[in-house]
C-alpha cells in the first residue's frame, strides 16, 4: 500500500511527539509511525528531570548550564548548539507545563527543582537545583502530556508500523518503508519531509537500563543508505542500574542525598556520610557526571571493595545508601525506584541500601544533524535534503562525549520541536519527488530471506553472544585488545547473521521475525561503536582507553563520522568540534 | 524451581485456539516475562506476546496470569506461589494472536473523555501556579501508564464491552477534573454521567487490583461520581 503524507514522524517518544505535535500546529497532513503504541515509547522510562536553569529554587543561570554541559560533555559536545539548548530550554519547559504536565511543585507554587549530576552554580562552585521534576516519572509525565496534545490535535498516528528503511532519490529522502506488525504487509510512506526519532540502542549491550525495543533501528537504516554515524563510540553507562537486571534506579536518588558505598564503607549506611565518592570528587561527591562515577565504581570493585566477590565474577556491585533520606523524601520524590526495588530485590530502601552496578543507558553518539534536526551526509555539514533526526537517535551534538542527566529529556523537547519547525519551512518550499521502482524491493527480499531462506542460525544464540562480547570488550573501560576482540566478534556474527533462519511462518504479529530484523539493526549499532571506540586513541568523557588513559585534545578534539565501506569495511572522516565561549580546561570535579 | 506454564494460543489464520505447556526450570526471582522469553528462545519461536521495557512502566505486557490481570514483567515466579503458571490475554478485547490483543478500540475508548489539559485560563508568560496541595489532589491518578489491565479486569466492561466508558478512562478524566488548571469539566461530565460512564461501576475493585502502578481506581472512581452528583 502508498501512503502520501507532508511530513512523516518515525517513532512516538518524546522527541518524535514533540515534533509531531509542531507540525500539527500547521495545515500539513501529518503521520506517525511507531513500532509501539505512542506511550509505550522508552521516554516513559526516564526517571530524574528535566534540566531547565528556571531558577526556582535557587539563582541559575542558562549560561551555567550551558558551561556545565561543555564540561559534562568533556569539550566534545558543540558549543553552539549547546548555548542554543540551554536558551531553548527555559521557554521549552514551560511550554510543557502549559501543555498540562503535572510537574511537582515548590511552596510557591512553581515548578520544583533538585540538584543532579554534574549541574552546577557559576561555573562549578556547588551543586544547583535545576531539574525540573514530576516525583521520579518525569520522562512518563513528558511522554504522556505530548500524547494528550497529539491527541487533541488529531495528529494521524500508525501504531505498530515498524520503519525498515528510507526512501532515496539520489541525495534526497522521500520517506520510508514500514512493515505492519499486525498483518506483515509492507507499506511505502512518500513524505516531503522525514522525521527519525526511533531511539538507541543500549539492547546491544548485556546489562542495560534500555527497553527490548531499543535496537538501533534509525541509525541502522541510514548507515546501510550511506549516511555516516558520528561519535559511535560514545556510549554512556549509568552508575546506578539495579544489580543484574540492569533497572535504572535515577540519578534523582543521588539528587536527593543518596550516597554510594562499598564494602569499607558498611557501617556508615544511614548515616549521611561522605562515601568513597567524597574522596573522588570532593565539590559534587555523588553528584559527579556518570562518566565520573561509572569509573570510580569498577576501580573500587577491581581493588577488591565490591560489596562481596571477586575482581572477575561479574556479580560484583556497590551499594546506594538512601536509608538516611528518612521514609518521607524516599516515598514521596523516589516513589518508583523505591517500588522497583521492592518488587525486582526485595529490598526496602527506606530501611537497607540498594545493589547496584553501571548498567549501559544512552547513545551520545547517532546521525549528525545541525541545529535545525537536518541530517548530514558528510563532516563538512552537507544537508541530506527532506531527512530530519532528532533525540537519542540523533547527535547534534549537545552531548559530547558525556551526557548529563536531565540533558536527554530536554535534548528531545528542544530538538524535535526545533526540527518540527525546520520541517515546515522545508515542506512549504519543497515538492513530492517521483518515486521509481519498487522502493520497497530490498525490503522484501530481507523479510524473504529471513522468513524462507532456511537458515539455521538462530537470533537466541547470536543475541547474547553480541551484548556479551561488547559488555565486557566495549563497556566502561576499553583497550585495543578488548575491542579488536569486540570487532572481530561482531563482524563473525554479521556473517552468521546472513544464515539467520525463523520457525515462525506467520504473517500476523510475527514477532520472531520482528526479533531478527531487530538483531540485524543493532548488529549495526554493535560493529560501528567497536570500530569507532577503536579508532580513537585517546580517554575522553565516557570513552576510557586502558591503553591511551589520557584526553588528547590536540590529536582527538574532533568528531569521528564512520562511513559504511563494505561488508566488513568501514572508513572514518572527522569534523572539527564548535567551540566558542569554553576553552577546553582539565575535567577536575 | 520446576514450574509448568501453559500459554493460550491463538492462530487466525486457522481462527483456532488452545493452551500450549511447557515444563520449565526457573529462577524463582524470575519476571514471568523472562520465563516467556525463555519458552519463545528455547522452545517455541513461534508465540506471540509484547513486550518493551520489561520493569512495568511501559504497559506493553499486560495479561492474564493465574487469573489475574498483571504486567507479565512485574510479576516475580515466587509471587504466584504456585507452579503452575497459567497465561491468557487481558479479557474483553479482540484477540489477534496468542496474547496480543487489539488495543486501538482501547486507545480509542480513552479519547471520549478529552484526555488533555483544557485549560481554564490562557497561558501566562511563566509556568501556571499550582499549589503542592492542589498538585497533591490527582497525582495518584497522574500514574497510570494506559496498559489496559484495569479496563479489562472489569465485569462491567466485560459485560458491556466497548460501550462502558471504562476504569482506564475514568482514571485519565480524573486526572485532569481534579487539575487546578484544568477547565474543561463540562463536556467530560457528559460522558461519565452518561449511562455507560460512572454509574456502570459497581465498586467491585478488579481494576484496584489489577493496577500496576498501584492506583487507587476504586477511589478515583468515588471522587469522580460524589463530583457528578455535586455539580450537574
Amino acid at each position: 500500500m502508498v501512503h502520501k503524507f507532508d511530513a512523516i514522524v518515525v517513532g512516538a517518544g518524546g522527541a518524535g511527539l514533540r515534533c509531531a505535535l509542531e507540525l500539527s500546529q500547521h495545515n500539513y497532513s501529518v503521520a506517525v509511525l511507531s513500532k509501539l503504541y505512542p506511550v509505550r515509547s522508552h521516554t516513559g522510562a526516564a526517571q530524574g528531570g528535566v534540566g531547565a536553569a528556571l531558577g526556582n529554587e535557587e539563582p541559575d543561570n542558562p549560561e551555567w548550564h550551558f558551561f556545565d554541559t561543555v564540561k559534562g560533555s568533556d569539550y566534545l559536545g558543540d558549543q553552539d548548539a549547546i548555548e542554543i539548548m540551554c536558551e531553548d530550554a527555559v521557554e521549552a519547559i514551560l511550554e510543557l507545563e502549559h501543555f498540562g504536565l503535572p510537574f511537582s511543585r515548590t511552596p510557591e507554587g512553581k515548578i520544583a527543582q533538585r540538584p543532579f549530576g554534574g549541574h552546577t552554580k557559576n561555573f562549578g562552585e556547588a551543586p544547583v537545583k535545576r531539574a525540573c521534576y514530576a516525583a521520579d516519572r518525569t520522562g512518563h509525565m513528558i511522554l504522556h502530556t505530548l500524547f494528550e496534545q497529539c491527541v487533541k490535535n488529531e495528529v494521524r498516528f500508525f501504531n505498530e508500523f515498524y520503519v525498515l528503511d528510507l526512501i532515496m532519490d539520489g541525495d534526497i529522502c522521500q520517506g520510508v518503508i514500514a512493515f505492519d506488525l499486525a498483518t506483515g504487509e509492507i507499506h511505502v510512506f512518500q513524505a516531503k519531509a522525514t522525521m527519525l526519532a526511533t531511539g538507541g540502542h543500549g539492547r546491544a549491550f548485556s546489562v542495560t537500563s534500555n527497553a527490548h525495543t531499543y535496537t538501533g533501528d534509525g541509525m541502522a537504516i541510514c548507515f546501510r543508505r550511506g549516511i555516516p554515524m558520528e561519535d559511535m563510540e560514545f556510549v554512556q553507562f549509568h552508575p546506578t542500574g539495579m544489580r543484574k537486571l540492569g533497572i535504572l534506579i535515577s540519578e534523582a536518588a543521588r539528587g536527593e542525598g543518596g550516597i554510594l558505598r562499598n564494602r569499607e564503607d558498611l557501617e556508615n549506611i544511614g548515616s549521611g556520610k561522605d562515601g568513597f565518592m567524597g574522596a573522588l570528587a570532593p565539590t559534587v561527591k555523588d553528584l559527579a557526571p556518570r562518566d565520573v562515577i561509572a569509573r570510580a565504581m569498577y576501580n573500587e570493585i577491581k581493588e577488591g571493595r565490591g560489596i562481596e566477590g571477586s575482581g572477575d565474577t561479574g556479580s560484583d556491585y556497590l551499594y546506594l545508601d538512601l536509608v538516611h533520606l528518612g521514609a518521607e523524601i524516599v516515598n514521596e520524590r523516589l516513589p518508583d525506584i523505591s517500588h522497583f526495588a521492592r518488587t525486582y530485590l526485595a529490598v526496602e530502601p527506606i530501611k537497607e541500601p540498594i545493589p547496584v552496578q553501571p548498567t549501559t543507558h544512552y547513545a551520545m553518539g547517532g546521525i549528525p544533524t545541525d541545529i535545525e534536526g537536518r541530517v548530514l551526509w558528510d563532516a563538512k555539514n552537507k544537508v541530506v535534503p527532506g531527512l530530519y533526526a532528532a533525540g537519542e537517535v540523533a547527535c547534534v551534538s549537545v552531548h559530547g562525549a558525556n551526557r548529563l542527566g536531565t540533558n536527554s529529556l530536554l535534548d528531545i523537547v528542544v530538538f524535535g520541536r526545533r526540527g518540527g519547525k525546520d520541517m515546515v519551512r522545508y515542506i512549504n518550499e519543497a515538492e513530492f519527488g517521483h518515486i521509481t521502482g519498487e522502493p520497497d524491493g530490498f525490503i522484501r527480499g530481507e523479510i524473504d530471506r529471513l522468513q524462507n531462506g532456511g537458515g539455521t542460525e538462530k537470533v537466541v544464540d547470536l543475541r547474547p553472544e553480541m551484548q556479551n562480547v561488547m559488555m565486557v570488550n566495549s563497556g566502561v573501560f576499553r583497550s585495543k585488545e578488548s575491542l579488536t576482540k569486540a570487532r572481530d566478534t561482531i563482524l563473525e556474527l554479521r556473517q552468521r547473521y546472513q544464515k539467520i533462519g525463523i520457525q515462525d511462518k506467520n504473517a500476523y504479529f510475527n514477532t520472531e521475525l520482528v526479533e531478527a530484523i531487530e538483531l540485524g539493526f543493532l548488529l549495526d549499532s554493535a560493529w560501528m561503536i567497536a570500530e569507532s571506540a577503536l579508532h580513537r586513541t585517546e580517554s575522553r568523557g565516557a570513552h576510557s582507553r586502558e591503553d591511551f588513559p589520557e584526553r588528547d585534545d590536540e590529536k582527538w578534539l574532533k568528531h569521528t563520522f564512520i562511513h559504511y565501506e563494505a561488508d566488513s569495511k568501514v572508513k572514518f572522516d572527522y569534523k572539527p568540534v564548535t567551540i566558542t565561549k569554553f576553552k577546553p580546561k582539565p575535567r577536575v570535579y | 524451581m520446576e514450574v509448568t506454564v501453559e500459554i493460550y494460543r491463538y492462530d487466525p489464520d486457522t481462527e483456532e485456539s488452545r493452551f500450549d505447556t511447557f515444563v520449565k526450570e526457573v529462577d524463582p526471582k524470575d519476571r514471568v516475562l523472562d520465563v516467556m522469553m525463555a519458552i519463545k528462545d528455547e522452545d517455541d519461536g513461534t508465540i506471540a506476546f509484547r513486550k518493551s521495557c520489561a520493569h512495568g512502566v511501559c504497559g506493553s505486557d499486560a495479561m492474564e496470569i493465574n487469573g489475574l490481570n498483571r504486567l507479565a514483567c512485574q510479576v516475580l515466579v515466587q509471587d504466584l506461589k504456585s507452579k503452575r503458571i497459567r497465561i491468557e490475554p487481558i479479557r474483553g478485547m479482540k484477540v489477534l494472536r496468542d496474547l496480543i490483543v487489539d488495543m486501538d478500540s482501547f486507545f480509542a475508548g480513552l479519547e471520549k473523555v478529552k484526555p488533555y489539559l483544557i485549560p481554564a485560563e490562557p497561558a501566562p508568560a511563566t509556568e501556571r501556579l499550582q499549589s503542592i496541595g492542589d498538585r497533591a489532589i490527582f497525582d495518584d491518578t497522574t500514574k497510570c501508564i494506559m496498559c489496559g489491565s484495569c479496563t479489562t479486569s472489569c465485569p462491567s466492561f466485560r459485560w458491556f464491552n466497548q460501550d462502558f466508558v471504562g476504569p482506564a478512562a475514568f482514571v485519565k478524566a480524573h486526572r485532569f477534573i481534579f487539575d487546578s488548571r484544568d477547565g474543561g469539566n463540562e463536556p467530560r461530565l457528559e460522558i461519565l454521567d452518561d449511562k455507560d460512564g460512572l454509574w456502570r461501576c459497581h465498586s467491585i475493585f478488579n481494576c484496584t487490583d489489577a493496577c500496576p502502578r498501584e492506583i487507587h481506581i476504586t477511589k478515583a472512581i468515588g471522587d469522580l461520581k460524589r463530583y457528578t452528583v455535586v455539580h450537574r
